[in-house]
């Protein structure tokens, strides 16, 4: 056999690449991050499966659950009602803006309610609450790992899926849609603040306008996302704090990841539900 | 050497490609105290941390009280803990709780004791490792290495395990410390008639407290015996490693 054929069927010469090698290297490099993806889905779908079942199995700790309850509800009242109290503003301002240009003003207050109720409500406080208590949990189940508080929870006979995971999850998903239900009323308000003493509505007919728009759909629809917002923000907090790697360095990356990935998660989903609840 | 309380047989474990224990053979007595000497990267807290259920190993046998512990359900694996105690390296105490809380933890959340019965347990074991009562009240953050780690042996001991596992007590402590908190250990064990497996490399650490040793170097156990045979083992790895000689078949690659 020649050289030259030797080099086409891929036996390379000493110290070289054969054409073979280059599209097969480019096939591993695809093939592994493939193989890289599932991987990390596994393994995370194993470990969402893992927590909702330690939801419901004893033993319970209730201390732990209304400690998280205040720390992810209460404590995120002031964020998710200063963000819902200025989208409502700007969203009356940009919206009379808009349909003033088409004598169509007296639709601000049904753009308003719809958008707050059914999008920018949950949306929003999904992704302030994803950067207030998403990475609180993973900095703080991070460096419980790091420091090897979560072994030691392990040696004293506690399950730290029950006592560490399990009442956040829980409490994520009951109090975003409480939050969310604060962010309506708030956001509402804004506009209602800027529509009366900004652009000169009349109150009544505001309000008029704003309850003939409403319908139960719309505020069950935000609250359900807001419930698996919540929900998803808790297990990536969860999920990278306890898979932290070593270090300072490990915690900070758990943390962004944490936040990163239920940001990102929030939007598709709530592209998924808004598609199931609407189309 | 009497009945074993915990015995592992070719325990292998390995992370990749790199092989952590490549079969460790090792018996505890009842009622001793082992301790597993070596050098750093040899896999002693790897085959701690398996016996302990937090890692898995590959393969192998680990048996508590002649008992196969290594496929345990998480039920199973929750009960099996009550009859462990750990002092970690670090202490690993809980920062957000104070000393007493922390003490008193495996008591409350394990065993589901009321609190106030739980803080006098607490209050008495925080008092046998020599501090003061007002200790209680303050968080790990506020105390000193020396004071963590008797608050780490207080909770190690406050359940009243069978089983106490040391990682490194000694470690990042001042000799005199490091002579307190040996002292310590042999004194809360002997209280409990616990059997206690221990690793180090602080060979001080290794004669106070000790009944056996055994020596694990590259993932096995290649030594073991009483600690009066340690100066006599016979075994030129053990000599090297209990001199500190730079010289002797333990070959350390400098990265």
């Amino acid at each position: 056999m020649s050289a030259q054929s030797e080099e086409i069927i891929g036996n390379s010469p000493p110290g070289g690449k054969s054409l073979l090698d280059v599209p097969l290297d480019v096939c591993a490099a695809i093939g592994g991050t493939i193989l890289t993806f599932f991987a990390v889905v596994g393994r995370l779908a194993m470990f969402v499966g893992r927590a909702i079942a330690h939801c419901f199995l004893p033993p319970y700790f209730p201390n732990q659950l209304l400690r998280q309850l205040i720390d992810i509800g209460y404590y995120s009242i002031p964020v998710v009602g200063m963000t819902a109290l200025f989208t409502g503003m700007v969203l009356a301002l940009q919206s009379y803006t808009g349909f003033s240009r088409f004598n169509a003003e007296g639709a601000v207050a049904g753009v308003v309610i719809l958008s707050v109720t059914r999008e920018l409500a949950p949306v929003l406080a999904g992704l302030m609450v994803a950067g207030r208590v998403g990475a609180s949990i993973a900095a703080e189940i991070g460096t419980m790992r790091v420091t090897e508080q979560i072994d030691a929870l392990s040696t004293l006979s506690v399950n730290p899926f029950k006592y560490l995971i399990a009442p956040r999850v829980i409490a994520g998903t009951l109090m975003l849609p409480l939050l969310v239900f604060v962010g309506d009323i708030i956001g509402v308000f804004g506009g209602y603040i800027v529509a009366i003493y900004n652009l000169d509505f009349s109150s009544g007919s505001y309000l008029t306008q704003t309850w003939d728009t409403l319908e139960t759909m719309d505020v069950v629809s935000g609250l359900v996302k807001a419930g698996v917002f919540g929900f998803i923000v808790a297990m990536m907090g969860c999920y990278h704090g306890f898979n932290s790697q070593r270090g300072a360095q490990g915690v900070g990356a758990a943390t962004t990841n944490a936040v990163v990935s239920a940001s990102i998660l929030i939007l598709i989903f709530n592209y998924i539900l808004t598609q199931v609840f609407f189309s | 050497m009497s009945e074993p309380k915990l015995q592992l047989s070719g325990v292998k474990k390995a992370f990749g490609s790199k092989e952590v224990l490549s079969g460790v053979d090792l018996d505890v007595p009842k009622g001793k105290s082992m301790v597993v000497i070596g050098g750093s990267g040899t896999g002693k807290s790897v085959m701690l941390k398996c016996v302990l259920g937090l890692l898995h190993p590959d393969e192998g046998s680990i048996k508590v009280d002649g008992e196969e512990v290594t496929n345990l359900d998480a039920r199973d694996r929750d009960k099996l803990m009550q009859k462990f105690g750990m002092l970690f390296q670090g202490g690993a105490l809980f920062d957000s709780m104070k000393v007493w809380e922390n003490v008193a933890f495996g008591l409350i959340q394990g065993r589901g004791m009321d609190r106030k019965e739980a803080r006098d347990i607490a209050i008495e074991k925080i008092r046998a490792v020599g501090l003061k009562t007002e200790t209680a009240e303050l968080y790990p953050a506020e105390l000193s290495g020396g004071m963590q780690k008797r608050v780490g042996l207080a909770r190690a001991v406050a359940t009243s395990p069978e089983i106490i596992f040391f990682d490194e007590p000694t470690t990042g402590l001042d000799p005199i410390m490091a002579d307190v908190i040996n002292r310590l250990i042999v004194e809360q064990v002997k209280e409990l008639g616990a059997t206690a497996l221990s690793i180090t490399h602080d060979m001080a650490s290794v004669r106070t407290i000790a009944d056996y040793v055994a020596m694990i170097h590259e993932g096995k156990i290649i030594w073991t015996g009483p600690v009066g045979d340690l100066d006599r083992s016979g075994s030129s790895y053990v000599e090297q490693f209990i001199h500190g000689r730079a010289d002797g078949p333990i070959t350390r690659r400098v990265v």
